[in-house]
């Protein structure tokens, strides 16, 4: 029971950032009609805020370190806690959620320049044409980063009061088994958050209703003279800040290197696929769909039972439903069958 | 006899042939005149070819190549740890496992068009490449990849010779297919698959999935099932990839599954773009180009840079190398990731479209200016 629990909350936990990725990549698909490779690599641009933010705040100049009295010994110590003691080192502690402030304006910036500079081009052009443009831009964005901060993974840390892990299995009185990291945990809640708030956007605003009719009937929208377009460039923005935060977030769980965004970027396409092309809720249900799959496929009892289908589950699923049902699980009929 | 061969596509066979084997000659200039890398840019143009007959005449772009190539090199070094050293069943074997799962993978990844195919093949690909990491190491040796050792039986290759103590290197009969032979033999096979590629582009199946590239609808209308074409391309095109693939066994036997992973495919897309979709040398262009510079590009530091522009003043000399230096040496995909950004907005028919341009470019300046001398006159 505990370990079937577990797997669903890791699923859950992989799936969270399926869906965060998929969502976007939906988004854009939906409104701008582009097939954008470099969506994973947004991804990867938002888990390095997390990592350039660290690097600013840990800024060190060299101190003689006082307890040492044999010799003179000396250590770096931040300008921060220089300057303010505790409260710096506080503010360092929390550099990775400190960063969704940071990348909320760098990635609305980045997806801004991204669209108006290069994609907008691109949409009357074949989808091969955007599919081989987009993925030029994600080497290029990759390279970039790699170049500023090398091939390493370069790992962060969640605050110190989140380290360890929570006792799941007390709270609803399972066993003490049962624990699991908080940071996930709050992965998980952030996810849902974000999702929530995307969807509300969409949903709820007269903006988002917009949004919505354009996605509909783009022309309809523009001849009762609402500029469409650039309401479709703040969606793309959105979506550069949705993959960027799920980026962030992700950086405690997974140290980021340059080329994560291209692992994430295939298996979101699997998710927004398995979906349905240009549906929201599609992409979000199948991202956690293919999260708690991957995880209790990868369960021992399982293995053993298929061996390597671990590696495989996500894209035989997808095959199975670009075969079945093209337009995916939640996608609307015609739509890209 | 019917008109089996055109003017031109002789002409064009002959300079060919005699541009590939000259290829040492007139590569030595740029820095390229050694076998390894000749080598490469023989094999790696056999699977942008390969690539061209698929995207190029049908459109479909497949994501997924790199799956075809790995197949190739892993049937060819098995071929050498248990039949023989010699290359021909080798290459042989390579090309026609490939197309077996050519076939396979085609079958099923055919039945959608468009962006769902380019899906589907990544994700054959990347299952692929998965299993060859992880539940298939008996067969591909994992994260080590497959090597030759001296415990494999090489049932043929017993019979005539005992086996020896150092490890056994490829050979056409005897003729070891290191260094200058090895790229010959490539050359040699080069040759034949662009001769393949040159018919199949003038044949009536060739004009066949052209038609389907441009209106696959209006070919299903005038009574023409489509996907029989399309399979056959695609098989086509994946023992191409196959045979470069054993033909990267053959000059190195060693297979490791990063040869399969989607960023190889990518390269080959890239390859095939840069040069010139569609067009019969573009590919061999863009692969020679992108594995050239690869290979020179990578080379260059900050020293070697600072060679380069040794006769400019100092200020500019530093200015120059820090401007050019993240896109030479380990930043070279940065290079080749920018260009291939720029190609595909303002060239989108590759380096073929280019030279076109400029040459009715030139014809028209040539002309206006014949005019004028005898408006003048």
């Amino acid at each position: 029971m505990d370990a079937i629990l577990l797997q669903i909350l890791n699923g859950l936990d992989k799936g969270g950032a399926y869906a965060l990725i998929a969502l976007g990549l939906t988004l854009v698909f939906g409104t701008l009609g582009v097939v954008n490779f470099a969506h994973g690599a947004l991804f990867m641009l938002g888990a390095f805020c997390a990592v350039t933010l660290q690097q600013l705040l840990t800024i060190s100049k060299r101190v003689k370190d006082e307890s040492i009295t044999f010799f003179d010994a000396y250590k770096e110590t931040p300008y921060l806690e220089i300057w303010f003691g505790d409260t710096g080192k506080t503010i360092i502690d929390f550099s990775v959620p400190l960063s969704i402030l940071l990348a909320i304006p760098v990635m609305l910036l980045i997806g801004f320049v991204m669209e108006r500079g290069l994609i907008r081009f691109f949409y009357k052009r074949p989808h091969a044409e955007q599919i081989l443009v987009t993925f030029g831009l994600a080497i290029v964005l990759q390279e970039v980063i790699k170049a500023q901060f090398g091939a390493n993974p370069v790992p962060q840390a969640a605050p110190d009061f989140v380290a360890g892990s929570a006792d799941i299995g007390l709270w609803f009185g399972l066993g003490e088994g049962l624990v699991y990291p908080w940071w996930r945990l709050i992965y998980l809640g952030f996810a849902a958050v974000v999702i929530t708030l995307v969807f509300s956007f969409l949903q709820f605003t007269t903006y988002g209703m917009v949004v919505r009719a354009g996605m509909q009937d783009r022309e309809t929208v523009g001849l009762l003279g609402i500029n469409i377009q650039r309401r479709f460039t703040v969606v793309f923005g959105i979506a550069a800040v949705v993959a960027g935060l799920a980026g962030v977030m992700y950086t405690p769980i997974l140290p980021p290197d340059y080329h994560m965004g291209m692992d994430f970027l295939v298996l979101s396409f699997v998710v927004v696929v398995v979906g349905g092309m240009g549906s929201l809720p599609g992409a979000v249900a199948a991202g956690f769909l293919l999260g708690i799959l991957q995880s209790f496929s990868s369960m021992n009892e399982i293995k053993s039972l298929i061996p390597g289908i671990d590696q495989i589950i996500l894209y035989l699923v997808a095959v199975v439903i670009l075969l079945v049902r093209p337009r995916g699980l939640l996608g609307r009929r015609g739509v890209m069958e | 006899m019917a008109q089996l061969w055109h003017r031109n596509d002789l002409l064009l066979m002959g300079v060919f042939t005699l541009a590939v084997l000259a290829m040492p000659l007139w590569l030595a200039p740029f820095g390229a005149g050694y076998p390894d890398l000749l080598q490469k840019l023989a094999i790696y143009g056999i699977f942008a070819i390969g690539f061209n007959i698929l995207f190029g005449l049908t459109g479909y772009l497949s994501f997924g190549h790199a799956a075809f190539l790995g197949v190739g090199s892993y049937a060819a070094v098995w071929s050498f740890k248990l039949f023989t050293m010699n290359v021909l069943p080798a290459v042989l074997f390579g090309t026609l496992l490939a197309g077996v799962f050519a076939a396979l993978i085609g079958f099923i990844s055919l039945r959608r068009s468009g962006i769902y195919f380019s899906i589907l093949t990544l994700a054959f690909a990347q299952m692929s490449y998965n299993l060859a990491y992880s539940v298939l190491t008996p067969i591909t040796n994992g994260e080590t990849g497959l090597q030759l050792t001296q415990s494999d039986p090489r049932i043929i290759d017993r019979l005539y010779v005992e086996a020896t103590s150092g490890l056994p290197s490829t050979e056409l009969f005897g003729l070891k297919m290191s260094g200058y032979p090895g790229f010959y033999f490539c050359a040699a096979i080069l040759i034949i698959a662009f001769f393949f590629s040159v018919r199949i582009f003038n044949s009536p199946f060739g004009v066949k999935l052209l038609a389907i590239k441009s209106n696959q609808t209006r070919m299903g209308y005038t009574g023409y099932n489509t996907r029989p074409y399309l399979l056959v391309a695609f098989v086509i095109s994946g023992m191409y990839a196959g045979l470069a693939g054993s033909l990267l066994a053959v000059t190195d036997p060693l297979a490791g599954a990063e040869r399969m992973q989607w960023t190889a495919s990518g390269e080959v897309v890239l390859m095939t773009i840069l040069g010139g979709a569609g067009t019969l040398i573009g590919p061999l262009l863009g692969a020679g180009l992108i594995k050239y510079f690869e290979n020179v590009f990578s080379a260059y530091n900050e020293a070697v840079l600072h060679q380069i522009f040794a006769m400019l003043p100092d200020w500019l000399q530093s200015a120059m190398v820090f401007v050019v230096n993240p896109f030479v040496g380990e930043g070279w995909h940065l290079t080749l990731g920018a260009l291939f950004v720029l190609i595909v907005i303002f060239l989108p028919g590759g380096i073929m479209e280019g030279i076109r341009r400029l040459s009715s470019l030139v014809r028209r300046i040539i002309a206006r200016s014949r005019r004028d001398g005898l408006q003048a006159a």
